[in-house]
């Protein structure tokens, strides 16, 4: 009469071939997770494993026997008997012009590995020529689908523009922004479902975008701050991390990080509070903690800020 | 929801958990019990009931079925103001669903009938069968990091850690042998008890930790009052609260969450571990250290003991919940839900699974009988709005947490009402207004909000220092629980003009200036 059902449902085991090594994987997993299974290094950017895949950056990119283009490793399923390459010519060089094309045309400077990718691809950003002016405060903004200028030949297109700081908890500054999606993922249906944030325009002037443009206070955004921690390359950032950034006293060398559980509702989300100097920087939460899968709420993710404001007023008996 | 999940949400206020749900019962505040007891009659009557269920798992059962005679879709349309389609629409949905839960918060027990209305949705849980499977089940959504915590370590009058009986002659004994020292087998006060106490001249002394009444129970002025007259009030807390103001000897603590180690338990049962990522400042110290140094003065040497041993000490005294879960174990697994008897044990997902055994093991359920009963002060002549108390998302109980980040979500303290009540009286969005109860009176600036009812208004509590709500709520509590019924009070609004503001209550200050 009632169903009682498990949690989950077993999966069957596929096998498959990764660079000519007989692997298994689990049915419904996805190549990069078998690539990782068996220690293979898949670099990914628009990849998160709390978020639907959007198969945007392309850098996770591997050849797949009989597939006529190559494959985002990241979505694309296991299959019995699939032959996978992760490492051909033809996949080092796709990783390396997607590579080109978003380093030299976006600050991937807080980007996590991207060095290391650029050295281990052959990348060379400066071929391009000199980066164009940054565009003025909110013109990209207000750029048209379909409005092109005449390309300039001696300097490479880029998305450089100022930081937009229009709150007290985190800026956005997307002239580091590559387009991935998460942050509107984590904003809409996968997450939070505030819908504060899309992908507006189209080409080159696609961007991420409140509705209208408005200001984070005046649009849907509840603050949760869970697009920040998606975020792959640090154009979206907490405030005291932006601050001690930009006036270089942000040492992650001298900074500690401590899991505890959010002082204030009953869910019980982990946070990791990244403290350095006997003070509270930054709080984020584990992708891998079943509770709430790394998302927080305005409260747990800005709210522990009273328990530095008792340091300025010492208490004593 | 993404996946198919019909949320129904009953509440008052149209809030964004409403505007998301599948169907919305903007329910009269106070009339929880009508509607459950019509959900049931509901279902006995259109043959939904989980029979074999209640045979075997259940007792009561006709006895509680004639207690609904009058629980009519008729009667509780009438009482609850809802559509008695919508409600038969609800309970057959719920009767129907393969599995449903039904979660609540302080809209269910911040009432003075609060231990009724609980035991009301319990009763149609056991009607349907939806308790003690994947999936199912009754669901108090906790409102605090470690309420739940709280109340299993034993910090509740009338239980010993693992919620052991205090009235058992052998839990009593067995708490003296493991303590050495002699424990009385008699409950303690809850809170609400303590302060009656307090005003009776039975209770002089108080030792608060970690809690700020003054600004957190209904009716203040009593409040503080009661406390005033205490002869030693020590108050161990991380801020001086309005509460440390009264207070003879204040101790600084340090914040339990990420200045010490220990655990606390979440809405799900979840043992997590906190743990220290910083030093506390001045003279803040971590709270277990300052309970030892108190019992030395006291005479009694505990040591200097660590957050394990007393998590060890638990795991002995209530092995039957805690026994399995290791400092270890707790690190290694991310937290455990209770109960987790043993070291192989993977600790529980859901209760009550026992209630599906056939033969049932263990006691039956009983069914129990409540009858709907309307909040203490209803609207009248002169009082002729219904106050109903709450929160806001970026804010937090009575602010001294919240309060510290600049959060650009938070707007100061209004009275919310609906737009045609604000229309009748004259007012306009913005304008200062004095909200009066039978107890006290507060400024605020009326907001206009269509979510709510006519007739509701709606303030918060989390800018206590400039407008002090609490001074408009009743007291009245549930006498089985000691909860408060912060939901419902009833209140006049008036406008004020400028010149008054000196004649205002020494707490009553203005908003949104």
């Amino acid at each position: 009469m009632i169903a009682i059902l498990p949690p989950t449902a077993p999966a069957r085991m596929v096998e498959l071939e990764i660079d000519g090594v007989e692997v298994g994987a689990l049915e419904g997993s996805t190549i990069l997770d078998a690539c990782r299974a068996n220690a293979k290094q898949i670099p990914t950017l628009c990849f998160l494993d709390t978020l639907h895949p959007v198969n945007v950056c392309r850098i996770c990119v591997v050849e797949v026997e009989g597939s006529r283009v190559l494959v985002p490793s990241c979505a694309r399923k296991v299959e019995p008997g699939m032959k996978v390459r992760t490492d051909s010519e033809r996949v080092r060089h796709s990783r390396k012009m997607v590579l080109e094309f978003l380093d030299s045309s976006v600050d991937l400077s807080t980007t996590p590995d991207v060095a290391d990718w650029k050295t281990a691809y052959g990348c060379d950003s400066e071929r391009y020529g000199p980066p164009a002016l940054p565009a003025p405060a909110a013109e990209r903004d207000h750029a048209h689908a379909g409005h092109h200028e005449p390309p300039d030949p001696d300097h490479r297109a880029t998305v450089a523009q100022p930081v937009k700081i229009d709150n007290s908890l985190y800026v956005r500054a997307y002239a580091k922004c590559i387009l991935c999606y998460k942050c509107v993922e984590a904003c809409g249906t996968d997450f939070q479902n505030s819908f504060a944030i899309g992908v507006a325009g189209r080409g080159f002037a696609a961007r991420i975008s409140t509705e209208f443009a408005v200001e984070l206070p005046q649009s849907a955004c509840v603050y949760c701050g869970n697009c920040i921690a998606v975020c792959p390359t640090g154009a979206l950032m907490a405030k005291p991390e932006w601050d001690k950034r930009s006036d270089g006293t942000w040492d992650e060398s001298r900074q500690t990080q401590t899991d505890t559980i959010c002082p204030y509702c009953g869910v019980g989300c982990t946070l990791t509070l990244h403290v350095q100097d006997n003070e509270i920087l930054k709080a984020t939460s584990p992708f891998d903690q079943t509770v709430t899968s790394g998302n927080l709420c305005i409260k747990g993710r800005f709210g522990w800020q009273y328990v530095q404001n008792r340091r300025e007023d010492e208490p004593s008996a | 929801m993404h996946n198919g999940t019909k949320i129904i949400s009953v509440d008052p206020r149209r809030t964004s958990t409403a505007q998301w749900a599948h169907r919305h019962l903007p329910i009269r505040v106070g009339t929880d019990i009508a509607l459950a007891n019509a959900i049931a009659r509901e279902i006995i009557d259109a043959g939904l009931v989980n029979e074999t269920f209640i045979a075997r798992a259940t007792a009561g059962y006709e006895a509680y079925r004639g207690s609904l005679d009058r629980y009519t879709l008729a009667f509780a349309e009438q009482e609850t103001g809802l559509d008695a389609g919508l409600i038969r629409e609800v309970a057959h949905l719920y009767a129907r669903a393969d599995r449903a839960m039904i979660c609540w918060t302080l809209g269910i027990t911040e009432h003075h009938n609060a231990v009724d209305n609980v035991l009301s949705l319990i009763n149609l849980s056991l009607l349907t069968g939806h308790v003690g499977r994947y999936g199912s089940g009754l669901n108090p959504l906790r409102g605090q990091n470690n309420v739940q915590g709280g109340g299993d370590m034993g910090a509740i009058p009338n239980r010993f850690v693992g919620f052991q009986d205090i009235r058992d002659p052998e839990v009593c004994d067995k708490f003296a042998r493991a303590w050495g020292v002699p424990q009385k087998n008699e409950y303690g006060m809850t809170m609400t008890q303590m302060f009656e106490a307090i005003e009776h001249g039975d209770l002089r002394s108080l030792f608060v930790i970690g809690e700020n009444p003054v600004q957190s129970e209904a009716d203040q002025t009593k409040t503080e009052q009661i406390l005033s007259s205490l002869d030693h009030l020590v108050v161990f807390d991380i801020f001086m609260t309005k509460t440390a103001e009264l207070a003879d000897v204040v101790l600084p603590s340090a914040a339990g969450w990420c200045e010490s180690e220990g655990t606390v338990t979440n809405s799900e049962r979840r043992v997590q571990r906190i743990r220290k990522a910083l030093e506390p400042p001045g003279e803040a110290r971590d709270e277990i250290a300052v309970l030892c140094d108190l019992a030395r003065r006291l005479g009694a040497d505990w040591g200097d003991i660590s957050a394990e041993q007393v998590w060890d000490e638990v795991r002995e005294m209530a092995p039957a919940m805690f026994g399995g879960m290791s400092y270890a174990r707790l690190e290694q697994e991310k937290g455990l839900r209770w109960p987790c008897p043993d070291e192989s044990h993977p600790g529980t997902m859901y209760l009550h699974e026992r209630l599906w055994d056939n033969p049932r093991t263990g006691p039956p359920v009983p069914f129990n009988i409540v009858e709907h009963e309307l909040p203490i002060e209803q609207a009248d002549a002169e009082y002729p709005f219904v106050l109903t108390t709450g929160r806001r998302l970026a804010d937090y109980n009575t602010g001294v947490q919240s309060g510290g980040f600049a959060s650009p979500l938070r707007r100061s303290e209004s009275v919310d009402m609906h737009p045609d009540d604000v229309r009748r009286l004259g007012f306009a969005d913005g304008d200062r207004v004095r909200i009066s109860s039978r107890r006290g009176s507060v400024v605020a600036p009326v907001r206009i909000d269509p979510t709510l009812q006519r007739g509701l208004v709606f303030m918060t509590f989390h800018f206590q220092d400039d407008v002090s709500v609490n001074l408009l709520t009743i007291d009245a509590t549930d006498p089985k629980a000691g909860t408060a019924e912060f939901k419902a009070c009833a209140v006049k609004l008036e406008p004020v003009e400028v010149v008054v503001d000196h004649e205002l209550p020494a707490h009553a200050g203005i908003a949104g200036d």
